[in-house]
């Protein structure tokens, strides 16, 4: 790539400072309710949530009908010396995944959290609502960071939004689980933060458009780009460091578990890829066949344990850990035949798609798990009986969402299987078909494992601890439809997902 | 100048010595009280480096306020420590020695073989700075040329906080920090307590308004303040402010706030977000340095000061 070409991509673009909204905007949310204390809390939440999803629209919009990625250059200052916001096809995709599930958010966590009494400040109300919308100003800034360091920010405010959520009951469990989380993502910062510093001492910029054109295969690189996948595994948890997932995301609170599963995991997830394909010069065969092992590791291994939980909650943790794997099936197959080839596009859209199926459909288990929870007074699996009957629509969107993770059409869970085992037979990487039907098989296990006891009524009938009401069963419900929807696209590429790669633009003649 | 090789030499030996033995102290105490020497050792190498600004961060929060922090937490910790700890098994320590090795390995081949010349951002960082009106190149990197990094910080402090803060019951919700001090009457703590404070304050609003040409800045400065604050609350001359309380919240969040609102305000006065316009840069950057600095005091000493486990009335 030319100077001439990196400087274009990287002026300040119209509708550039949507993006700096799609950041800030949450995070004035935070502070409001901080300043205005948590008994206004929700209010702050229905008014930033429509708000935050019509930026998020607008942002979409743009690049997809430009075709061009969004540009700011934050302050005038350009990279090298400052910072500048970019948002490519994929990171308006994921900004959007992100606003839908959000917003579900706070409509299914309405009145869920109440002060002591009317107008004064409750504990886990002040927190719940400020970290929310932490968290969703925290992922927009992971997608549309172009600088290492302005991205290591940003990690570094989803870590401590994300991490409170874990411990909100307070319970000794709860907090042990938070602290091994805290561990585990602050040694990926360490990590993460070390890569950084390697890489400005070699090339003298951390903007990713820039690096892309000055970065060559050299012992510094590789290192740094290491040190920084294995920290950003640790707080993706992918196998093997998945370790701290299962209690954090099945002690949160439902609304919480269905961020932090549905979203949280997936910043990270998404520098990764920024890394390898944005950032590392071509030649990735080798660190991408380690990357697929691992997430085929995740397939089984999380499949397997899912089968294996008493709890509910525990085994839709367990399920997460699995289907983080097949999102590290992008890796191999993305970079098989070259990164031009027509099955490397078609690997990006199945990623993206198991990515955002994943997103709805998980979100939408957690809501559901949380309501059983709440109706039986528990989330033992062999006790589940009645279940449906009780909170009917909340065990609909349980199986409907559980429909995509098995993979069954029509959802966005089988269209992105089928289009990576599409991949994995035009790639010749056999091994992964394997892995994709044994694991679309344990989920199925897993899945009806949980609903044939929610279909038996039981003598006598299971005691009602709460009635749920219709329109938060709702919510859960909206959301595993979105995965369904997802299943109508057509299988094939996306060509919203290559706009403004900057690797692609490299490798184009 | 014989002896600074001598001097670098035993510095460096002294870090990687006080480094082991934070590692390898039986009592947590004596592992903190490590880590402060070794906080206070690294802000001298830092200094050795002419890398002052970095040297008095560390030696502010490295040695300082993290310091505190871990004292308080391993004076908690104290009745729990006699008991028998869980001991990682052989294959996990096996794993973790081969993972550090690699790590080492890897940095020593990089430190090694560094790129020649250097590429560096310092020439375009001076550049600009008569522009800006400043004459420190580290002040015009933080509140200029990677403003947002530096408000997205403020917005990590107060998530860190608010983390803090939710670890307490909820019956004292909205109440004064920490457990009730031990009442200390005339001990050499209240001594120093009195003393220090109108020398620090000073100190740490020179630091504040220094840092336009020299070394220094909001976070040092709010740093020292802090340790004040932190002093006069651990003598128990001052209560901590309930956490509740409207006006601390505004307090806490005025540094934020404004750094925000001018960001904003760039939009209409100087062609975009957190630009500042030609004419006045300076006044802007102390605009929101001043009430930056508020932020950082405000929010260090209430990390250190803990949730909230007493009622407003006690």
């Amino acid at each position: 790539m030319t100077g001439e070409t990196t400087a274009a991509l990287l002026a300040t673009t119209s509708g550039g400072y949507l993006l700096v909204l799609a950041i800030m905007l949450p995070l004035i949310g935070t502070i409001a309710i901080v300043l205005l204390g948590g008994q206004r809390a929700e209010r702050v939440a229905l008014v930033v949530a429509p708000l935050g999803l019509v930026i998020a629209a607008a942002i979409l919009a743009s690049v997809w009908s430009s075709g061009q990625p969004l540009v700011y250059i934050v302050g005038g200052w350009r990279p090298p010396l400052g910072l500048a916001l970019r948002s490519d096809g994929i990171s308006a995709v994921m900004i959007a995944i992100t606003a839908i599930v959000m917003c579900a958010t706070v409509l299914f966590a309405r009145g869920q959290f109440r002060g002591p009494a009317p107008g004064v400040e409750g504990r886990a109300q002040m927190v719940f609502w400020s970290l929310l919308l932490a968290v969703w100003g925290a992922l927009n800034a992971v997608f549309l960071g172009d600088d290492l360091f302005n991205l290591y920010v940003a990690l570094e405010l989803l870590t401590f939004g994300a991490v409170p959520l874990v411990c909100l009951d307070g319970r000794a469990e709860t907090l042990s689980a938070a602290l091994r989380y805290l561990l585990f993502a602050l040694m990926g910062s360490v990590l993460y933060l070390l890569g950084v510093a390697l890489i400005y001492g070699a090339y003298g910029t951390l903007d990713i458009v820039l690096l892309a054109g000055v970065v060559r295969s050299e012992p510094v690189i590789w290192v740094a780009v290491a040190l920084m996948t294995v920290g950003l595994i640790a707080k993706t948890a992918l196998f093997p460091l998945h370790l701290w997932l299962p209690n954090a995301h099945a002690g949160a609170p439902a609304a919480a578990s269905a961020i932090l599963s549905a979203l949280v995991v997936k910043g990270s997830f998404f520098l990764i890829l920024r890394l390898w394909f944005d950032v590392m010069p071509g030649q990735i065969h080798l660190p991408a066949q380690i990357l697929g092992f691992l997430g085929a590791g995740a397939i089984l291994l999380g499949s397997v344990l899912a089968l294996r939980q008493a709890r509910l909650k525990l085994l839709i943790a367990y399920s997460t850990i699995a289907q983080i794997g097949y999102l590290f099936l992008l890796f191999p197959l993305a970079v098989g035949s070259g990164i031009a080839s027509p099955f490397a596009s078609i690997a990006w859209t199945a990623g993206l798609l198991q990515l955002a199926s994943h997103a709805f459909a998980k979100a939408a288990m957690f809501m559901a798990a949380g309501m059983i929870y709440e109706a039986l007074g528990h989330d033992r699996i062999d006790r589940l009986g009645g279940a449906g009957r009780v909170v009917p629509i909340a065990v609909f969107a349980f199986a409907i969402g559980g429909l995509s993770l098995m993979g069954l059409p029509p959802s966005g869970g089988f269209s992105a299987k089928w289009m990576l085992l599409q991949a994995s037979v035009g790639e010749g990487q056999w091994w992964w078909i394997i892995v994709i039907t044994l694991g679309g098989l344990l989920a199925a296990g897993y899945i009806f494992r949980v609903i044939s006891p929610t279909l038996i009524q039981p003598f006598p009938a299971p005691e009602l601890k709460a009635v749920v009401p219709v329109s938060r069963q709702g919510v859960a419900l909206a959301l595993a439809l979105f995965a369904v929807l997802l299943g109508f696209v057509p299988l094939e590429p996306w060509p919203l997902l290559q706009i403004g790669r900057t690797a692609v633009e490299a490798h184009l003649p | 100048m014989t002896l600074l090789p001598l001097y670098y030499g035993l510095l460096a030996l002294l870090v990687i010595g006080v480094a082991w033995w934070t590692l390898v102290a039986r009592e947590t105490m004596a592992a903190v009280i490590g880590f402060i020497a070794y906080g206070m050792l690294l802000g001298l190498v830092w200094a050795g480096i002419a890398s002052v600004d970095v040297a008095l961060t560390e030696a502010a929060i490295g040695g300082g306020v993290t310091g505190v922090l871990l004292l308080r937490a391993a004076a908690r910790l104290r009745p729990t420590e006699p008991a028998p700890h869980e001991k990682p098994g052989l294959v996990f320590r096996v794993l973790v020695g081969i993972f550090c090795a690699i790590v080492t390995i890897g940095l020593a081949v990089v430190v090694l073989f560094p790129t020649d010349p250097a590429p560096s951002l310092a020439i375009a960082a001076a550049e600009h700075l008569p522009a800006l009106e400043l004459g420190n190149p580290v002040t015009a990197v933080l509140i200029a040329y990677r403003a947002l990094d530096t408000m997205l910080e403020k917005v990590v402090l107060l998530l860190a906080l608010i983390g803090v803060w939710s670890l307490g019951p909820d019956r004292n919700w909205g109440g004064l920090p920490g457990r009730a001090p031990a009442v200390v009457t005339d001990s050499a703590l209240t001594f120093l307590a009195k003393l220090l404070p109108p020398i620090g304050i000073v100190f740490g609003v020179y630091l504040l308004w220094t840092s336009a040409d020299n070394p220094g800045g909001a976070f040092q400065g709010g740093t020292v303040l802090a340790a004040m604050w932190i002093l006069a609350m651990m003598a128990g001359l001052r209560a901590p402010p309930a956490i509740g309380s409207r006006a601390l919240r505004l307090l806490l969040l005025s540094g934020t706030i404004t750094f925000i609102v001018v960001g904003f305000a760039g939009f209409l006065i100087a062609g975009g977000f957190l630009s500042y316009p030609a004419a006045f840069p300076k006044a802007l950057i102390l605009l929101i340095e001043i009430p930056m600095t508020l932020t950082i005091a405000v929010t260090l000493g209430l990390l250190v000061s803990g949730p909230a486990e007493r009622d407003k009335t006690s």
